[in-house]
């Protein structure tokens, strides 16, 4: 016990992989989903898919006569897999590394929005709805827009370029009038 | 059924690598927004430079048919606008929520509740946006060589070295 004990503590002090080593390797990740499965990843239909099934389960009447579930059929896929299986993936890695930790607000948040929980979870809550809304209408979320990007699709780099621009300029917005 | 097992696996690879990087963490996310960290940038661009390559060579190699997802720029410019407001808002994406759920973010577990209702929200709406903003500009599967009409290898080389020299200049600034 003791032994594992000091094995955390040292592997707490590991830095980070190197980002262009990590990107490269889910490149080549990507190549052999395709290779092997035919599967681009992708996350956010995943979310429409899993809240159509519960709805099928409450209202099948109603699902029944929704157009976006006819388009986005509410069934278990490779992308419902995928997202559980990062859920997995990260924790086995954060696990094995010694990097585990319970938080609800994030460092640099507290450092410049304080520490109140309602605060950072009200904005949680609220953007979630609103990249979930604007990564369906733009028909991806960067997961997705790195495969239509790697496709050179024009779809891909200009929905990522928009993701940024806006986000640069709303992430200002938040931290500039937030130092306390 | 196989197919199910190949996203689990995948998922669980990718999983470990967002962890390993550290990209799937709300302070590098909005260290991007905020221009002062380019981790998840280094990330997510040699990602797409080596998968743009690997498919490429597999697409000429006849192992492969390469075609681009549509281009609607109506949908691409307000749904992308309104991803970016949100994201900075929430500090995690679709996908690396549940990376940052994995390793013990309780505002990832919120966010993912937001997406779910705004995933929910959009399927009631969808028929408002598919007669307005989801038909401004349609241009199918359109991919940048096409529009160019040139050979998609001048274009992905010129992306890997415009690529290099963003690399090159991020790193000479510490970014």
């Amino acid at each position: 016990m003791f032994n594992k004990g000091c094995l955390a503590m040292q592997y707490d002090k590991q830095k980070a992989w190197n980002p262009y080593l990590a990107g490269a390797l889910s490149g080549i990740l990507i190549i052999l989903s395709v290779v092997l499965s035919g599967n681009y990843f992708g996350s956010a239909t995943a979310f429409v898919q899993l809240i159509g099934i519960l709805e099928k389960i409450l209202t099948p009447e109603k699902v029944a006569q929704m157009k976006y579930f006819s388009i986005v059929e509410p069934v278990l896929s490779w992308q419902i897999l995928f997202i559980i299986g990062i859920f997995i993936g990260s924790f086995l890695a954060a696990k094995m590394f010694g990097d585990f930790k319970w938080q609800l607000i994030p460092e640099l948040w507290k450092n410049n929005l304080g520490s109140s929980p309602l605060k950072r979870s009200l904005f949680a809550f609220v953007g979630g709805i609103i990249a979930m809304f604007g990564a369906r209408l733009a028909g991806g979320c960067p997961s997705g827009q790195m495969s239509s990007s790697i496709l050179l699709s024009i779809s891909g780099f200009l929905a990522i370029t928009m993701f940024f621009i806006a986000g640069i300029i709303v992430a200002r917005l938040i931290f500039m009038g937030g130092a306390n | 059924m196989i197919n199910l097992l190949y996203g689990l696996i995948t998922g669980i690879l990718f999983g470990f690598l967002l962890q390993r990087a550290h990209v799937i963490r709300y302070d590098k996310q909005i260290g991007a927004l905020l221009l002062k960290d380019m981790t998840i940038v280094k990330f997510m661009f040699t990602a797409i430079l080596v998968g743009m390559v690997g498919i490429y060579i597999l697409g000429d190699l006849r192992l492969l048919d390469i075609s681009g997802r549509p281009l609607i720029i109506g949908g691409a410019i307000v749904g992308g606008s309104l991803f970016g407001i949100g994201w900075s808002m929430l500090g995690y994406c679709p996908g690396t929520s549940w990376g940052a759920l994995g390793e013990g973010r309780l505002d990832a577990l919120i966010g993912i509740l937001g997406m779910f209702t705004g995933a929910a929200l959009y399927a009631e709406v969808y028929p408002f946006f598919a007669r307005t903003v989801l038909t401004w500009g349609n241009y199918g599967n359109i991919t940048i060589p096409d529009a160019l009409g040139l050979n998609p290898w001048f274009i992905i080389i010129a992306i890997v070295v415009l690529g290099i020299i963003l690399f090159r200049w991020l790193e000479k600034n510490n970014l």
